[in-house]
């Protein structure tokens, strides 16, 4: 053994790379780990950025008041309230508009499209899902504001409904891509045995595919509100940024992410109403992470069933 | 009975009209875009400097500065987002850590963009002292990225079939070697498409480059990657909101949004016949 080199040399190259595929595997736990890293980074910077704001004792006037006037010379005011109510409306208003288009539009590709038009049809949707928000924001700038006030005689062209139209739009891509695989997974032999119980084509996607796929269904809009939630660029051109309280779909609202995107370039570093945009990012954070959070667990139901 | 019919039919047309929706929406964009941005584009429009407040002139740093963000986000998001997919899908073991990484991802994504623009703002800009930057933005768009590409590059990896993971380290090759030369070579199409889109997706990105680094106007070139820079994006944002004179930038805008919806549809189309090309080739 002590001379026999081939072995030796064979025993040592062994062991070089199983030491180099060790050493791989703690590098790639680095590179693991950098989602985690990230995420702790995000909130860490958030409340480092935005727990001032409440420590300078504005917190309750922050969640109560009505009044978003930090510019003011001798009084500022930092009330979140009308832009969480700019953001809701807006919001729902597109989950009005999204909705009922995105499960009609999801049934027809799943049960009813011939896979032609199907073939189509996914990759249109593909594309409205790719455009950039800016260019959204631009088209309701331009063109879907004059066609709001053309028909609405809103005294406002830029306002919450043009808001909501565009960001429905937004929306449909993730509603329609994912209730389509819902419903899409709900087994075959259900469909069957409904088609073979005498009822009709209709009668089954309503009666057994539609509640089989529905939890699914659910995630998917939720998912879709996250991200109308989120969307900056496109409130930010279509709803007109009027930080008032008004429940008229035609008046002019803005939103949370609207208001971080327009006085984030105006404030200087670390002046109160800098912190206060943070902790608006922190409301705004906590939000879609509720949001999100509930579709996952929705959807979660859904994947156990099937 | 016949009630009945009439009825489905009536749904069924309904259903039919909201996948029109789609396409009218989609048609009616493209037209205006179209019809808008078509007469502007030129060899000058696209290699000259904006003039006269970009009234007129062409809009080369804009589509410069584009596509040096794109190249710097990916340079950054993609070493990492592909290997933290091999950590995730080859070597995690499940456990808590791993659970951690995946909420993690999951979180990432649902993070609204300009959330992603302040802390890239507190961190990058102002922490890490890289000022308005080229970096700094690249940075931010980076981090939004990764769990696009963590995702789509998971999803390549899972589908490749066990058994050749199994034959290669039957043959005796350790775990780095059967991932790196009987794995990868099949994922890496997937990861691909999924990069690519992720990519298209910064490029389109406004919101976080506002206040990491997007320059309103520049008279010269961006000198290093921490210089600020001018893009399509967010020239299109403020030459619709904020020109003094609207009208007569309009034109302007109108070319800008149609080289940036090219660029971006070029990527998605990119990925769509690299994905449909290796989904015939490779069939398991």
């Amino acid at each position: 053994m002590k001379f026999d080199l081939f072995t030796l040399k064979k025993y040592d190259y062994k062991k070089i790379r199983n030491l180099k595929d060790n050493a791989i595997r703690k590098i790639l736990f680095g590179f693991g780990a950098t989602a985690v890293i990230f995420i702790i980074i995000i909130l860490v910077f958030l409340l480092i950025e935005g727990l001032p704001f409440f420590l300078e004792g504005d917190g309750i006037d922050f969640f109560t008041g009505d009044v978003w006037d930090p510019s003011s010379p001798n009084t500022p005011r930092y009330g979140i309230l009308p832009m969480v109510l700019g953001t809701f409306l807006v919001t729902l208003g597109a989950i009005v508009i999204a909705v009922p288009i995105g499960i009609g539009c999801s049934i027809y590709l799943a049960e009813i499209a011939h896979p032609k038009i199907r073939e189509t049809l996914k990759p249109i949707i593909e594309i409205l899902a790719g455009i950039p928000s800016v260019v959204y924001g631009f088209f309701a700038l331009i063109i879907l504001s004059t066609w709001i006030d053309d028909f609405f005689n809103s005294t406002t062209k830029l306002n919450a409904l043009t808001g909501s139209i565009m960001l429905a739009i937004m929306m449909l891509p993730i509603i329609i891509s994912l209730s389509e695989d819902a419903i899409r997974s709900v087994p075959q032999e259900m469909k069957e045995a409904s088609l073979a119980l005498g009822l009709s084509k209709w009668d089954t996607i309503r009666g057994v595919v539609v509640p089989a796929a529905l939890s699914g269904i659910t995630a998917a809009i939720i998912l879709g509100v996250a991200r109308a939630i989120g969307e900056t660029m496109t409130v930010l051109m279509a709803t007109g940024n009027a930080p008032v309280i008004s429940f008229d779909m035609l008046s002019s609202m803005r939103t949370m992410t609207a208001t971080i995107a327009i006085e984030m370039g105006e404030v200087p570093f670390g002046s109160t109403h800098y912190h206060s945009l943070f902790a608006v990012g922190i409301v705004l954070f906590a939000i879609t992470f509720i949001v999100n959070f509930i579709a996952d667990r929705v959807m979660k139901r859904f994947r156990e069933k099937y | 009975m016949k009630w009945k019919t009439i009825k489905e039919h009536i749904i069924y047309s309904l259903l039919r009209l909201s996948g029109l929706f789609i396409v009218c929406t989609l048609a009616i964009l493209l037209f205006y875009i179209l019809s808008g941005g078509i007469g502007k584009i030129s060899w000058e429009f696209l290699t000259n400097f904006p003039t006269n407040g970009m009234m007129s002139g062409g809009i080369f740093p804009m589509i410069l500065g584009t596509l040096s963000l794109m190249t710097l986000t990916m340079l950054i998001a993609l070493p990492l987002g592909i290997f933290s997919a091999i950590y995730l899908v080859e070597y995690a073991k499940p456990g808590r850590f791993t659970n951690a990484i995946r909420l993690a991802v999951h979180n990432l994504a649902g993070v609204p963009s300009i959330v992603y623009g302040l802390v890239g703002l507190g961190l990058f800009v102002v922490f890490l002292g890289l000022g308005l930057s080229l970096v700094s933005a690249a940075l931010t768009l980076a981090i939004m990225v990764l769990p696009i590409i963590i995702a789509s590059s998971q999803e390549a990896l899972r589908a490749v079939p066990q058994n050749i993971r199994e034959g290669a380290l039957a043959l005796g090759s350790t775990k780095w070697e059967t991932t790196c030369h009987h794995v990868l070579p099949y994922a890496l199409p997937g990861m691909l498409t999924g990069s690519i889109l992720a990519l298209s997706r910064a490029a389109g990105e406004t919101a976080p480059i506002i206040m990491t680094g997007a320059a309103f106007y520049m008279t010269h070139l961006p000198s290093s990657i921490f210089d600020e820079f001018m893009a399509l994006p967010y020239s299109i944002y403020t030459l619709a909101t904020q020109s003094s004179n609207a009208e007569a930038t309009r034109p302007t805008v109108f070319g800008a949004i149609l080289v940036l919806l090219l660029i971006v549809l070029c990527m998605n189309l990119v990925a769509i016949i690299v994905r449909n090309y290796y989904r015939r080739k490779y069939r398991w």
